[in-house]
């Protein structure tokens, strides 16, 4: 379409758009009642449990509260408190450390295994491994960690002793500070790993083969073929797959809740736990709100930087 | 091209495959191993729990740690409020989608936009940003420490809503306007032509809502404080805190014990629940 079509077609549109509206005849106003009906549960729903909650948390954030007494007007102190309590620190740091390398470890499986998955192999084959890296993930979060307590045991743990057989002592993990973080990682990277795999699958059968087909024509093969011509034809998925692996890394709970409980020292401590405890352990409801609105903020600037960067990068077809 | 490379890379040729296949079989046994060893860890005597290398097949297999599960804690009504929660959360939830999705993509009202925007953006507002803000409207409801608290928020979903609306765009319009011709007001075409062509869409919104929901841990733990409110997942790490290191197969036994619906699941609904995923790149 060349661009002299586009300024003939609109003044039409607008004119008609400008053009006083007709009284709704019996049809439309039932419509209309119907989607508002339709839409009631939904908009109501979203607006009570997600809206005016994040309104909350703000207003809650610049006030001291333990629900017996009541508010009293704190301004930014929760803010000022936030900042110089080494707990709080320290579940920042560990939390981001967690998210970059628990969500590059597991786009890095999930890219190779969705690769080597996407390779020439039987039917039956192909669709066992992908239920395979697929399970973990149906599993619950709280559960498994309550099992892998016990895999990575330092003196009875499986780990542990198939660490052995390749002539590695024993690790202390969940009772280091220097491995407890590496436990927690690879116990949330192990459940969610086959999330980004299922991506990349449908990423991978989403590039026509005739691409390949040419690339492999021209001489290009095995890893090369796999940097130059698949990568950038995937980078739509891969960045889907990071903001969401980075939004779900940035609220891990569950793993460090149970494996570790935070420790050792804070070693593990994540934002959400300290989110938890403060509210309802201690019952400091507007410092707890001041952290999560501190949390919710960095999810918006981390996402909104990948999207940021991520034009540079990512290539559309 | 000389006779060595040449060589190599028929070599490559039908070597890789092979390799690239036992990669992954190994891959998979890592993914399964711990399941795997907790349904064996399960069936093994205490003595035996600890044994290393762990064997695969219990020399003397028993379902005594099973017992245990039912003597420690009520399973049946752990699984009673797990089931009824989830249940009612994935019916609520495919109801609420099914509708939304509807309207969003096949009524004509005023705010569309700006209402498909604030659905879209509810997408991105971590559940923990919020918590305690809906734990206080859930007070102020005295819906805390019900099974209620925990249903009615987890009705509206925002992902549900935009993968039904996908899925109805993606149906012809033309059915809609020839029941319109012959007559039928908007609420007979949506109720006899759209409705019943979205069962696989709802089945997805369905099968999705199960999973997450009754493998939920962070809601049930700040909303249920008393013992006969829990669902399993609480209920299980509440069994391990009770017992120590002594007898894990028990706790290993619970952990099967509510995996069982979760699995049952997935060899139903792995079709709905990988479209789920893929479709939009969302999980929850």
């Amino acid at each position: 379409m060349t661009n002299t079509q586009i300024p003939a077609v609109r003044p039409k549109r607008q004119v008609a758009e400008a053009a006083p509206a007709p009284r709704p005849s019996a049809r439309e106003r039932g419509t209309r009642l119907l989607a508002a009906l339709f839409l009631a549960p939904t908009i109501v729903g979203i607006v009570i449990f997600t809206v005016v909650p994040i309104v909350g948390s703000v207003v809650l954030s610049l006030f001291h509260w333990n629900v017996i007494d009541s508010p009293t007007f704190a301004g930014a102190d929760n803010y000022r408190e936030m900042v110089t309590d080494s707990t709080v620190l320290v579940s920042f740091r560990n939390t981001l450390v967690f998210m970059v390398l628990a969500v590059a470890l597991q786009l890095f499986i999930a890219l190779t295994l969705a690769l080597a998955v996407n390779g020439r192999m039987p039917v039956w084959l192909r669709s066992v491994f992908r239920s395979a890296f697929f399970f973990p993930l149906i599993l619950s979060a709280a559960s498994i960690s309550v099992v892998m307590k016990y895999l990575f045991n330092q003196d009875f743990g499986v780990v542990n002793w198939l660490l052995g057989l390749i002539g590695i002592a024993p690790v202390p993990w969940l009772t280091s500070e220097n491995s407890a973080m590496a436990a927690v990682i690879l116990v949330y990277v192990w459940q969610q790993f086959g999330f980004s795999f299922l991506l990349f699958v449908g990423g991978l059968n989403n590039i026509p083969k005739e691409i390949h087909e040419a690339a492999s024509l021209d001489g290009a093969t095995g890893l090369r073929k796999h940097l130059t011509v698949t990568l950038p034809l995937l980078s739509p998925t891969l960045l889907v797959a990071s903001v969401v692996g980075i939004i779900n890394a940035l609220q891990v709970f569950e793993q460090p809740y149970v494996l570790t409980n935070g420790g050792p020292g804070d070693s593990t401590r994540t934002v959400v736990m300290v989110i938890y405890e403060t509210a309802f352990e201690q019952l400091r409801f507007g410092e707890a709100s001041a952290v999560g609105v501190l949390l919710f903020v960095l999810v918006m600037a981390v996402t909104a930087l990948q999207f940021r960067l991520s034009r540079r990068f990512v290539h559309y077809q | 091209m000389s006779q060595a490379t040449l060589t190599a890379s028929r070599a490559r040729r039908t070597l890789a495959p092979w390799a690239r296949i036992a990669g992954l079989a190994v891959c998979a046994l890592l993914t399964l191993g711990p399941v795997i060893w907790t349904v064996s860890t399960s069936l093994r005597t205490p003595a035996e729990s600890f044994d290393l290398p762990p064997k695969i097949i219990p020399t003397s297999p028993t379902i005594e740690s099973y017992r245990g599960v039912f003597d420690q804690i009520d399973v049946w009504l752990l699984a009673l409020n797990s089931t009824l929660v989830t249940a009612l959360i994935a019916v609520g939830q495919m109801i609420t989608a099914g509708l939304a999705g509807y309207a969003f993509a096949r009524l004509e009202f005023r705010f569309k936009k700006p209402l498909f925007g604030l659905v879209l953006a509810t997408m991105m507002v971590p559940l923990q940003v919020t918590i305690v803000p809906v734990f206080l409207v859930l007070k102020s409801m005295g819906l805390t420490d019900t099974l209620l608290g925990l249903i009615i928020p987890a009705f509206p979903t925002a992902f549900g809503t935009f993968l039904m609306r996908q899925y109805f765009l993606g149906m012809p319009k033309d059915l809609g306007e020839a029941a319109m011709l012959d007559g039928c007001g908007p609420w007979r075409t949506f109720r006899s032509v759209y409705a019943p062509l979205a069962t696989p869409g709802l089945a997805i919104v369905g099968v999705l809502a199960f999973n997450y929901h009754w493998n939920e841990f962070f809601r049930p733990l700040i909303l249920e404080t008393s013992g006969q409110n829990y669902t399993l997942p609480l209920g299980l790490v509440s069994l391990q805190g009770n017992l120590g290191t002594g007898s894990i197969s028990v706790v290993l036994a619970g952990v099967v014990l509510s995996m069982i619906p979760a699995v049952a699941v997935f060899v139903v609904g792995q079709r709905p629940l990988r479209e789920g995923i893929t479709s939009a790149g969302v999980n929850r």
